[in-house]
């Protein structure tokens, strides 16, 4: 049984892994864009 | 654009639940493996929907050396990533299916293997994408994803071949399914279908987004040469 | 002097001749399968019966290893002379180095198996149940396999950071169904116990898609360059 619980967490875990390096990706290209953005009105 | 996203993120999160609880509480109790059987249900649609993905990434890489459009790239890197997510998943839950069923775990089934196979393919897909400094980095992926898709046939057959010489154990039983199960199947599946597309709508803006500023990054260090630099050594560097 | 065949023999005679001389490839090759074979026959004492079963992926580890040494420095000397952007220049035919190439890595592979098999023979008490002449059958096409695939990644991996980890990491995914087929073949016709014309069957489809495929590709790859 416990068995069941572990496949259904572990497949959880590997999606939120993934969407977690998405996220933070997009925070990190968003850093970017801010910085671009103060150096072209400097 | 913006606004139909959260809706559509909404939506699939409860389609997501509510097949989880078709899975774990709705599906009837398989007769000879008991509950562990109900990983079928993530198992057997994580598969699917990895096999598709990868279909959608030939595609696209055909598309790629026959016109180069840049849309077609990006929608080849998407799907591979994704793939590769659902792959794992397939590689994970499989083994934790066979070993309470089977005592052992990992069986030379053909879904399990080919998926293994895909798996390999698909991460020496990405490793090349990154690693590679060729500026035709695009071109090298699309030919290798055609060279990958050629060999899955040739798997397939290997393997099928293979388990007739040396008789393995089949995971997610082979033969007819009883419809009540084969309903909460194809729930699971229509769920993690949305999902995957809504993954990889999301990785398709990431993608288009990076490349953006990228090409923004580099035309600026080409038009406009940092102060010390140009001064001293009057050299220019791209990117 | 620019078709296919005559371009082919030009650049196969003129890599043959520089290996004979150097002997680069050749040495580290066999140094590589030795080791294998030294080290296997340490870690287990086999029957007869026994080794029968599990030497065809002994051999074939050996072999691998092998060629992947070979093929890690086919495109080595191009590379170092700028070979290749002469030949993206010229109007000769890409397939004709290609083939060249191919045909190369062969010769040096089969010379370094035929070397080898005296060896496996001896360190393991080697005799073949089932149809012995099958058995070169299976070399030329297993090697082939590996050696027409290679030789395409090896150019693929040309601009990559760790380009000796990409060629194996890019060859091994694809050569499964063909490595899976020469193991069971020549395991099948060592014990004698199966028949080994399906895996001979496969091999030999694999073959050619994949050949097909590296031709018609080829040219891509060395525009990528």
């Amino acid at each position: 049984m416990s068995y069941l619980y572990a496949a259904y967490i572990a497949t959880w875990a590997i999606h939120v892994a993934y969407l977690s390096t998405l996220l933070r990706r997009y925070i990190r290209l968003r850093n970017e864009i801010a910085e671009f953005k103060g150096r072209e009105e400097r | 654009m913006k606004r139909v996203f959260p809706i559509l993120a909404v939506l699939t999160a409860a389609l997501l639940s509510y097949a989880l609880y078709e899975a774990l509480v709705v599906a009837p109790t398989e007769q000879t493996m008991g509950d562990v059987q109900r990983i079928f249900y993530y198992h057997v649609p994580s598969a699917w929907t990895a096999f598709i993905l990868f279909s959608i990434n030939f595609v696209a890489s055909v598309v790629y050396l026959i016109r180069r459009s840049n849309k077609a790239d990006i929608v080849a890197l998407v799907t591979a990533e994704v793939g590769v997510v659902f792959c794992t998943v397939v590689l994970v839950t499989g083994p934790i299916w066979a070993r309470p069923v089977w005592g052992i775990w990992w069986t030379w089934d053909l879904r399990l293997t080919l998926t293994l196979v895909l798996w390999l393919i698909y991460v020496s897909y990405l490793v090349l994408r990154r690693f590679s400094s060729s500026g035709q980095t695009p071109l090298l992926a699309a030919v290798l994803a055609i060279f990958g898709a050629l060999d899955v046939p040739l798997v397939y057959f290997s393997i099928w071949f293979f388990r007739t010489q040396h008789p393995q154990p089949v995971i997610g039983g082979g033969g007819s399914i009883d419809p009540r199960m084969l309903h909460v199947l194809m729930i699971n599946w229509l769920a993690f279908s949305c999902f995957a597309a809504l993954v990889c709508w999301s990785r398709y803006r990431l993608e288009v987004l990076r490349r953006e500023v990228d090409e923004t990054l580099a035309l600026e260090a080409l038009l406009e040469p940092r102060g010390s630099q140009s001064r001293t050594s009057q050299t220019w560097r791209a990117g | 002097m620019s078709t296919v065949p005559s371009l082919t023999r030009a650049t196969l005679a003129k890599d043959l001749r520089l290996e004979w001389r150097s002997k680069d490839a050749i040495n580290s090759m066999l140094f590589f399968s030795l080791l294998v074979v030294v080290i296997f026959s340490f870690s287990f004492d086999p029957t007869a019966e026994e080794s029968r079963r599990i030497v065809g992926g002994l051999v074939w580890v050996a072999f691998l290893f092998a060629a992947v040494v070979a093929l890690n420095q086919t495109w080595a000397r191009e590379i170092r002379n700028q070979v290749l952007d002469a030949y993206r220049v010229s109007p000769a035919p890409a397939n004709a180095l290609f083939l060249a190439k191919v045909l190369g890595n062969f010769i040096f592979v089969t010379v370094l198996q035929a070397l080898m098999t005296p060896l496996f023979i001896v360190f393991y008490n080697l005799r073949a149940l089932g149809p012995a002449y099958q058995l070169p059958i299976v070399a030329a096409l297993g090697t082939w396999a590996l050696v027409v695939n290679g030789t395409f990644f090896a150019a693929m991996s040309l601009r990559t950071r760790s380009r000796e980890i990409m060629l194996p990491l890019l060859l091994f995914p694809i050569s499964i169904p063909a490595l899976l087929a020469m193991v069971e073949a020549t395991g099948a016709i060592l014990t004698g116990e199966f028949s080994a014309k399906f895996w001979i069957v496969l091999l030999a489809a694999y073959d050619v898609v994949f050949t097909i495929a590296s031709l018609f590709l080829f040219g891509f790859v060395l525009q990528a360059e």
